[in-house]
């Protein structure tokens, strides 16, 4: 009983020490931000890992989301005589949902995992511990850049899945199934906001950027120096970055479409 | 250098595709192509119920959009809503007599603002009020008073 309540302690123990680690860990990312702003071919080459070498994976996902939005929202719609509505159906689950929350989840799968693996190399082969024994700031050179990088691709990622996935919706509901092209555009256009609907998924595919980098740069840098930590680490990335997506878009829908 | 190069045409070409896709997004997909309405000018039209009228729903003229609502308030002293309609310029020879209505886009659809033309000789200018108003039918209320009526008949 007392050994339960012992292990039960330790394990509340661990698990704010982490959570405030993790914060420190975001402050001082924060305070290397500035430093890497100067020194942007370091970012640009991330940003070729990050978000360059992500792109096929979203083109094809985004491209079979939206032919399947446009598929099975056919059916239904098909029903009630308001075929026409694919459009709207479409652009508006895809730019306000889908686009920013499965782009994220890929783009952590992808590009998270990626970067805790990295770090976490760096850290158990004492990269890190060297570059601060010549004085060099592992966070200014080493992490700042990546999450700076993953930051500015999660945005333009998400816009590039939601535009693609229309595009596959318009393929199969045009091209396949016969919805008036006309309509399908009028319609999406007139009920499609710009502040509303683009821009607050704009702002959900930022913050799914920022919290996403943040959890695979920490989990990387905070990893056992073992290959078996290592390896837990890109686990723990992928599992933590889908949590934190999922729970965050909840909460940002409801700030941004519900009137909660 | 040359692996530096072509890695920063890559990365160039990435940022290049996704604010093309925010551009199509924000062209193609959403209204911000026609948010830049010319300025016309605006009339008021006062009604007695608008029903799910909305800033920025759409003004017609014959089906044909001749504007879009620019404010929606409350009169304090008649309790009825004030309309703002901001009608495009090159529609500048509508009839100082013409009515509105709120109707209906199909059974359940948006709410929009119909203008019949009237026969008068001057126009409508910046400023104006109309006069001949007609209220959105609320569905509700038709449904009881089709009960009411059909109750008094038995």
């Amino acid at each position: 009983m007392i050994e339960l309540l012992r292990s039960l302690g330790r394990w509340g123990q661990n698990t704010f020490q982490r959570l405030g680690r993790g914060h420190l860990f975001l402050v001082q990312m924060l305070a290397g931000i500035p430093s890497s702003v100067f020194r942007f071919s370091l970012v640009i080459q991330q940003l070729f890992y990050v978000g360059v070498l992500s792109i096929l994976i979203i083109l094809i996902s985004g491209l079979f989301v939206g032919m399947v939005l446009g598929l099975q929202g056919y059916n239904t719609l098909v029903d009630f005589g308001a075929e026409e509505s694919l459009g709207v159906l479409v652009s508006l689950s895809l730019v306000r949902e889908l686009g920013p929350v499965v782009s994220a989840l890929l783009f952590a799968g992808r590009a998270g995992s990626a970067l805790t693996a990295e770090i976490g190399l760096m850290k158990s082969t004492e990269q890190l511990s060297g570059m601060e024994m010549m004085a060099v700031d592992p966070m200014r050179r080493i992490i700042a850049p990546r999450f700076l990088a993953g930051l500015i691709s999660m945005p333009l990622l998400a816009a590039i899945f939601s535009a693609v996935g229309i595009f596959g919706a318009f393929l199969v509901g045009h091209g396949l199934l016969g919805v008036d092209d006309g309509a399908f555009w009028s319609q999406m256009q007139a009920k499609t906001d710009w502040y509303e609907d683009i821009l607050n998924g704009v702002i959900k595919s930022i913050v799914f950027g920022f919290v996403v980098t943040w959890i695979a740069l920490f989990e990387g840098y905070d990893a056992s120096p073992t290959s078996e930590g290592v390896g837990r680490a890109t686990t723990r990335t992928v599992v933590h970055s889908a949590f934190a997506i999922l729970g965050l878009d909840f909460v940002l829908t409801a700030l941004m479409f519900g009137d909660v | 250098m040359n692996s530096k190069r072509s890695t920063e045409i890559m990365v160039g070409l990435f940022v290049a595709a996704g604010m093309a896709a925010l551009f199509v997004l924000a062209m193609k997909v959403s209204n911000l192509g026609d948010i830049t309405d010319e300025k016309g000018y605006e009339v008021v039209a006062n009604f007695q119920n608008i029903g799910g009228l909305k800033p920025r729903s759409p003004v017609t003229m014959a089906g044909v959009r001749v504007g879009r609502v620019t404010s929606i308030s409350l009169d304090p002293d008649t309790y009825d809503a004030k309309v703002t309609i901001n009608i495009y310029p090159q529609y500048d020879n509508i009839p100082i007599d013409t009515s509105a209505s709120v109707f209906t886009a199909g059974l359940l659809g948006e709410q929009y603002i119909s203008l019949s033309p009237g026969a008068d000789d001057f126009f409508l200018e910046d400023g104006d009020v109309i006069d001949l108003t007609q209220p959105a039918v609320v569905l509700e209320q038709v449904i009881g008073q089709f009960l009411y009526s059909t109750a008094e008949g038995e």
